[in-house]
């Protein structure tokens, strides 16, 4: 039998920093068998009956929220919601009180997504099963970034050498930042594209990930592109004055039916969701045929599956 | 130290497939409705050595699916890092088939009880039958071979290995050895 590489067992999946290549690799692998069962009339497998996922949703998020519940029920697990709406939160009690009463339930493995960066963290010293984090703060959305290198790798065959260009607000982007995790990890080159504003100095992102370019001309980075990436917009930027207008924003920064027309076919448009359509991307961008955005959503469940399973092995 | 000992070379081993080949073929008066699945990994070669024998006395292909049972084992907590899951993936359609499990040793019986429920999660077969190239006794489930290459007796304490070049081993034979720290 073959095992995964990694001999000291991975227990938490909190951001790929601590990701090997060989490791994203096996998940991206295993992906691919979580597809199958997917594509199967019969969706589910047996392999984590009978342990209890629980989904701790701080922020509400509904689609990542249902990709892990699907993820789960396709693996057999039970897998409860538990939000912070209504609950005992509203009553003032903490995170670790949480977390403590929630291992007493019989969890053994949550899944948090909360507006702190470190949260996860948090939980994770507490907590004596698994953490999966489901997008913490401006930190880390690592499903997100193994799900968008799982779509580019179906698409274009492998990541290494592929130049993916990230467009938007970055600065406040966990997506951004556990994508250029995993994708320097595994061999690709990254240009950031973003306004001033929404960017910060190129020194603050090439201290942590030396390889990667920084620039704010959104033509200029897509010449040669394979993918790009664009991110949602908060309209509160705006009323916070980091943008003139959304307007201005979109005929700059977006991925507008004119830039489509200059993009090969051949580039990937992709975008975590939800989209502003109209602003960060246009309709007629979002359904190109190039366009896999509604294949990244697809692509979600299998990959939390994947690391639901590398979890609880 | 461990003792190892030949126990099929790979003559031995071409002769057992082409009598489970004709097997097959005689049990189910004919093969138009037999479909082959390997077992990952070693029975996937096994499958498609069986279907090339039939290929050569018969003169018609069987299909040759390949059916991984990792999502399906009962023992994943005791096993430490989760085991690689690799895909599975069977054509056409086994509803209404005749599925020939091909596994190259069976032992406690506990791979073909995970790979019957993955075949029920796939389709309902008209028949599910098990081919394997070692039978080595040691049965913790009531489960037993319709072909069997050859029936080996053995200690819980000996290893079984089949050894194919497909898979990457550097002869075709099966050999039985004893380690004592077993």
């Amino acid at each position: 039998m073959i095992h995964s590489t990694d001999a000291a067992h991975r227990r938490h999946a909190i951001d790929l920093d601590d990701f090997t290549p060989e490791e994203i690799e096996e998940v991206l692998e295993t992906t691919e068998s979580m597809k199958e069962v997917l594509s199967r009339e019969i969706k589910q497998v047996p392999a984590l009956r009978g342990r209890n996922v629980v989904n701790m949703f701080y922020e509400e998020s509904t689609r990542t929220r249902i990709s892990f519940e699907l993820a789960a029920r396709a693996l057999s697990a039970n897998i409860v919601n538990f939000t912070a709406r209504g609950s005992s939160v509203e009553k003032g009690e903490s995170l670790l009180d949480t977390v403590r009463t929630l291992q007493a339930l019989g969890a053994d493995i949550v899944v948090i997504r909360h507006g702190e960066a470190g949260a996860p963290y948090i939980v994770a010293r507490e907590f004596r099963g698994s953490v999966i984090n489901a997008g913490d703060g401006r930190h880390a959305h690592p499903t997100q970034a193994l799900l968008d290198m799982y779509t580019m790798r179906e698409r274009l065959g492998q990541i290494r050498g592929l130049h993916v260009v990230i467009v938007g607000d970055i600065l406040h982007s966990r997506v951004a930042r556990s994508n250029l995790w995993g994708l320097t990890r595994m061999g690709a080159e990254v240009t950031l594209c973003a306004p001033p504003t929404l960017l910060g100095p190129a020194a603050y992102w090439q201290a942590t990930w030396p390889s990667v370019r920084v620039g704010h001309d959104l033509d200029d980075a897509l010449a040669g592109a394979d993918v790009v990436m664009a991110l949602r917009l908060q309209k509160e930027r705006q009323q916070a004055g980091l943008l003139p207008s959304l307007r201005e924003y979109t005929r700059r920064y977006g991925i507008t039916p004119e830039r489509l027309a200059r993009l090969g076919e051949r580039t990937l448009i992709m975008h975590p969701g939800p989209m502003n359509e109209g602003v960060e991307i246009s309709p007629e961008a979002a359904t190109a045929p190039n366009a896999v955005i509604e294949e990244q959503v697809t692509n979600g469940v299998a990959v939390r599956m994947a690391l639901l399973y590398r979890l609880a092995g | 130290m461990i003792e190892r000992k030949q126990i099929l070379t790979a003559d031995d081993i071409r002769r057992a497939l082409v009598r489970i080949a004709h097997e097959i073929d005689e049990r189910n008066g004919g093969l138009h409705d037999v479909i082959l699945v390997g077992i990952r990994r070693r029975g996937v070669p096994l499958a498609e050595r069986i279907a090339a024998a039939i290929a050569d006395f018969e003169g018609v292909r069987v299909p040759v699916g390949q059916l991984d049972i990792t999502l399906y084992r009962d023992d994943l907590r005791m096993r430490g890092p989760a085991p690689l899951v690799r895909k599975t993936e069977i054509q056409p359609d086994i509803t209404g088939k005749v599925v020939v499990l091909v596994d190259d040793v069976l032992y406690t019986g506990r791979t073909v009880r995970a790979a019957l429920d993955a075949i029920a999660d796939l389709g309902r077969p008209e028949r599910i039958q098990l081919a394997v190239l070692v039978d080595r006794g040691h049965r913790e489930l009531p489960i037993r071979a319709d072909f069997v290459g050859k029936n080996v007796p053995t200690a819980r304490a000996e290893h079984v290995e089949v050894r194919l070049r497909e898979a990457g081993d550097d002869a075709d034979e099966v050999v039985i050895g004893r380690s004592d720290s077993a």
